[in-house]
């Protein structure tokens, strides 16, 4: 079975990784009596996502290149704070384009504070783990201090469409657009792909290997898109009566656009392989000359800016910053890179495994929910469920290695 | 080498202006042990007790723990050494900050347990009744929503004050839940009192009843924040709906009609009663000479303590006015971007 995943150009480990999501997804469907599957609770499910998931893209990086950043749930809440003080105490929420000034000024802060970690990390060689278990203490102070403790609310109403809430979704007709562009394009990658190979005779898997795949990828988009679509929006006034349907969410197009960039960063970059090359071997990536100062540096600069999309993303969905918010953020996080396949010895990650990671332990603690699990209970599944795909992981490693 | 002596320098300049002046004046001294003062409430707190000390013609003098059990004890024992005549101590841990309280014992030193629980029969107890918050917030819910599906959104689980409120609302609820009028559709606690926790919680109880939610007892303001959030997805907003500690953000959604009620705990009220008695208590009374005293039995260990309860207030569109007045909140903040058609007497 494996040999024949294989040879068809399937990634095992990511494969054995959906597999165990639809395992989960079946359980707790039935476990819900079909509550879970339902088109609004996948709805919701793809939105509370998004956070962790766009969070993970960033640690993947880091954890590749054996570093770890624990201060991201404080970065959250530093960042977020300062978006919401941006937008009511500084120009006041309704001002035009205050939101989008608040985000600049957000992400700022966020690449902030990855340099202060990276320049102590990278230039004067602490280790990550202290560096930022500080950064954890020290930004969730100064998340308290931007307004004393106070919640700053309400938001912007621009910026509440980018939680995914009221109007925070681009409807069936775009979604149904983006689904084709998307589709069109899996094609066209596998078709350039192909080209490519034969160009140099490199060794290709089968045209039906292929087909399957790209068959496999659109229908998951399709089946997406209709599930969202068939949601109708609680908050619509479609004259007839009838609501529309809500679409993708806002924020599930904002972890899109971040994990395609990071891919592509991964994939076709200089800095993509060198991030990669050092989380390999970080003796012979110096040796032969890359600048690995500059490339920690950058990881922890990218980190924080991400931190502050999750933090738009979370403070917008409350219409509020409160410096409460993203506790516990780092370990869920950090989890779901690793039950996404992110090996702590470096050099070995991947964005869409980090995503699917995410989307099993919110799936866990959005069913858990329905069937009125206590909080103890599922931290404690949740555990044990990230003490599986580590072992899995190890499993998967050793035989490697023979 | 010179960095060190300069560190050392600074650090010796730093502690000589922090220290208290007013300590030379006259009068007998009261010493306040803060578990840990970054927290922005208690400088609410301490002027509260420093104006109640100036009128009783006692001197303040004080120590943060910062957070630490260890320094806490420490700083108790200086407090002594400087000749405080009464403590109110706002302990970091209700177990480990007994060696401190037996010391003070020892000297013949009276002393108050600020806000939070000190096990020990010898202390005054003072703080709001936290059991009396969670009723105030079913009642206030209740009121307007006498039937139906309620929720109760629960605060951190590692928070012993949660099951404090959560008993004060369950005991209101209860006639009704037997009776069949009221039924808990959903219960969950929220890690940390995070709001995003409890709008994921509120988003899955609303998904599992299919929005047949009538009414949600939420245990403090942000919590309830994140069951706005909600419900605002779904277009419930307006359900009733109970919070705690009057946020201004609360506060401007019970003007807006979003939030039924803010049961408002005023620090300075609390500040004030604990200035009020230690200058009592260090003249020589008894805690059981204060008025309005009880021994109170409810903590772990179930030992009598001599205690004074105060009682939140309960603020609701009707009585807005109240924390207006009391300078906790400017009316601009509360009222807020509120509709004036439907603005309650006080934005008017």
């Amino acid at each position: 079975m494996r040999s024949w995943l294989e040879r068809a150009g399937f990634d095992p480990r990511f494969t054995s990784l959906v597999l165990a999501l639809a395992a989960i997804w079946i359980a707790l469907a039935i476990a819900t009596d079909g509550i879970f599957l339902t088109p609004r609770n996948l709805y919701n499910l793809s939105i509370q996502t998004c956070v962790t998931a766009i969070m993970a893209c960033g640690m993947v990086y880091l954890i590749v290149a054996r570093q770890i950043d624990l201060s991201v749930g404080s970065q959250i809440a530093f960042t977020g704070m300062i978006i919401a003080y941006v937008q009511v105490r500084w120009l006041g929420p309704e001002t035009p384009d205050a939101w989008l000034v608040s985000i600049v000024a957000g992400v700022a802060a966020g690449a902030i504070l990855g340099v202060f970690q990276g320049w102590w990390v990278a230039y004067r060689g602490l280790p990550a783990f202290l560096v930022t278990l500080a950064g954890y203490l020290m930004f969730r102070g100064a998340a308290f201090l931007v307004a004393d403790g106070q919640t700053l609310a309400p938001l912007s109403s621009t910026f509440q469409r980018i939680g995914g809430g009221v109007s925070g979704s681009i409807g069936p007709a775009w979604s149904w657009i983006l689904c084709a562009i998307a589709c069109a394009w899996v094609i066209g990658q596998a078709v350039q792909a192909r080209r490519s190979r034969a160009r140099y005779n490199a060794a290709m898997a089968t045209v039906g290997a292929d087909a399957a795949k790209v068959l496999i990828t659109c229908a998951a988009l399709v089946a997406f898109v209709a599930v969202v679509c068939a949601y109708p929006d609680p908050t619509s006034t479609a004259a007839n009566g009838v609501p529309e349907g809500k679409g993708i969410g806002i924020p599930v197009l904002i972890l899109i656009v971040v994990a395609a960039a990071l891919s592509i960063i991964a994939r076709r970059t200089r800095f993509g392989r060198h991030v990669f090359a050092y989380g390999g071997n970080p003796e012979a990536a110096f040796l032969s000359g890359l600048h690995v100062k500059r490339v920690v540096l950058a990881l922890f600069v990218m980190m924080g800016a991400l931190s502050a999309i999750a933090a738009t993303i979370t403070t917008s969905r409350l219409n509020s910053g409160t410096h409460s918010i993203g506790q516990m953020a780092e370990l869920y996080v950090i989890a779901a890179t690793v039950i996404g396949g992110t090996s702590f010895a470096g050099g070995i990650g991947t964005i869409p495994g980090a995503i699917v990671g995410a989307l099993m332990i919110q799936s866990l603690d959005n069913g858990m929910v329905l069937m009125d699990v206590s909080s103890a209970n599922r931290q404690i599944f949740i555990g044990l469920i990230l003490i599986a795909a580590v072992w899995a992981d190890a499993l998967y490693t050793r035989k490697i290695a023979r | 080498m010179k960095t060190i002596s300069m560190i050392l320098a600074l650090a010796i300049t730093a502690i000589a202006a922090a220290m208290p002046f007013d300590a030379f004046a006259s009068g007998a001294l009261v010493g306040v042990s803060w578990s840990n003062f970054q927290e922005e409430r208690w400088k609410k707190d301490e002027g509260a007790i420093k104006e109640a000390l100036r009128k009783a013609g006692a001197r303040y003098i004080s120590a943060d723990a910062q957070g630490s059990n260890e320094k806490q004890l420490a700083d108790v024992e200086a407090l002594i050494t400087k000749g405080a005549k009464a403590l109110i101590i706002l302990a970091q841990d209700a177990n480990a900050v007994l060696p401190a309280v037996n010391r003070a014992k020892e000297a013949g030193i009276p002393v108050i347990a600020y806000d939070r629980l000190i096990e020990d029969p010898g202390v005054l107890y003072l703080t709001f009744d936290n059991v009396e918050v969670g009723r105030m917030q079913a009642r206030a819910v209740f009121a307007v929503q006498p039937k139906g599906n309620y929720v109760l959104i629960k605060g951190s689980s590692t928070d012993p004050n949660a099951d404090f409120l959560n008993g004060g609302q369950r005991e209101v609820l209860k006639p009704a839940i037997d009776k069949g009028d009221i039924k808990i559709v959903g219960e969950q606690y929220t890690d940390g009192w995070a709001p995003e926790i409890a709008q994921k919680n509120m988003e899955q109880i609303l998904t599992k009843n299919n929005n047949k939610v009538d009414a949600v007892v939420a245990s403090n303001d942000g919590t309830a924040g994140g069951v706005v959030a909600a419900l605002r997805a779904q277009n419930m907003v307006g359900i009733p709906l109970s919070g705690q500690d009057g946020d201004v953000a609360a506060l401007n959604r019970i003007a807006k009609g979003e939030q039924t009620v803010s049961v408002w705990k005023d620090a300075r009220e609390l500040g004030g009663a604990a200035g009020t008695y230690a200058a009592k208590l260090a003249d020589g009374a008894k805690p059981t000479d204060i008025a309005g005293v009880h021994p109170w039995s409810g903590g772990p260990k179930k030992i009598a303590i001599p205690s004074v309860f105060l009682k939140p207030v309960a603020v609701t569109k009707a009585n807005l006015n109240i924390v207006i007045g009391a300078g906790w909140a400017t009316k601009e903040q509360v009222c807020l971007g509120v509709a004036a058609a439907k603005a309650p007497p006080v934005c008017k």
